[in-house]
């Protein structure tokens, strides 16, 4: 959202841009508050990892550059070998771990099944008891999965919510919303865009966004 | 047949996997999962069990009743077995 602060540009006159940005926007405030009760502890307890030796400071960092190098690219050529490969694709919709790390993809500890949309069938993934998300295989997760709105509504009307994202099913489709209560992770196979028949893998996975792995979106049209 | 369970409806209070808008519905297992470690003892650092997980695939009419978007939906969840009763 290039506009998420309230700010109209029809009030004219009576919107002020004093205290702005050059291009009208608010500077971000400060952190002057106090730490919060997690901070604090995150930070005692990373001190305390460094100060025993079982970590330093330069092996979180590098842990961090790595979860920050992650992105929904490693996801893409996941799916791509799948729309390519279809002895891959079995092998993914069985074990999805395994099929990651067939492909050398790493994942870590991570527990992942892939679901596949289909023309009958859409699949549509969401934690509504926190946050979980396929991180080690689509990177960090887009700030509306965290949100309340979406975990509580992707489950109450899941079509209302894919509507807003611009997909709207035929009433035939059956949406299946996968809930990630625990150990599993989920990952979405879109339905492969027709017209791509011949396509290489590096070609299809240019079509696979971070959303139509999801579910919330389809993927790019040819 | 796929086998059908019931959530068990209870509330008790701690970290809690089971997401209480599932608690006394019946579904069907989709999946077996394996074994994983207990999380209603793990989140404390108490001594855990390695517990039964399982997906358990449960239609939108049977957890929203006649308010359900799309009755047919279905809603997928991991249920841990110890909150699982035959139905």
């Amino acid at each position: 959202m290039p506009h998420d602060h309230p700010h109209s540009h029809d009030e004219g006159a009576v919107h002020s841009h004093e205290g702005m940005s050059p291009s009208g926007h608010p500077y971000r405030a400060d952190n002057d508050t106090p730490l919060t009760y997690w901070q604090v502890m995150e930070i005692a307890i990373r001190e305390l990892l460094i100060e025993k030796g079982h970590t330093d400071a330069a092996e979180i960092t590098r842990q961090i550059d790595r979860m920050d190098a992650r992105s929904p690219a490693d996801g893409a050529r996941l799916v791509a070998r799948a729309w390519h490969d279809p002895a891959f694709r079995e092998r993914l919709l069985a074990d999805g771990s395994a099929a990651c790390r067939e492909m050398d993809l790493d994942i870590g500890p991570m527990h992942l099944i892939a679901v596949e949309n289909s023309e009958a069938v859409h699949n549509l993934v969401v934690c509504t008891l926190c946050s979980c998300y396929p991180r080690n295989l689509l990177g960090l997760p887009p700030d509306w999965y965290k949100t309340r709105a979406y975990r509580s509504r992707a489950v109450r009307e899941p079509r209302a919510v894919l509507r807003e994202f611009g997909v709207d099913l035929p009433g035939d489709t059956t949406v299946r919303v996968h809930d990630s209560t625990a150990d599993m992770r989920y990952v979405v196979i879109p339905a492969r865009p027709r017209g791509t028949e011949g396509w290489s893998e590096t070609e299809l996975a240019a079509l696979v966004t971070r959303d139509s792995m999801i579910g919330t979106g389809l993927p790019r049209q040819p | 047949m796929a086998e059908r369970v019931r959530v068990r409806a209870m509330m008790p209070p701690g970290h809690v996997r089971t997401p209480a808008y599932l608690r006394g519905r019946i579904g069907v297992i989709e999946r077996e999962l394996g074994r994983f470690a207990d999380p209603e003892r793990r989140a404390y650092s108490l001594p855990f069990d390695q517990r039964r997980l399982v997906r358990v695939r449960f239609t939108m009419a049977e957890i929203w009743g006649p308010d359900a978007e799309a009755p047919n939906d279905t809603l997928d969840a991991e249920i841990f077995e110890h909150w699982l009763e035959p139905a």
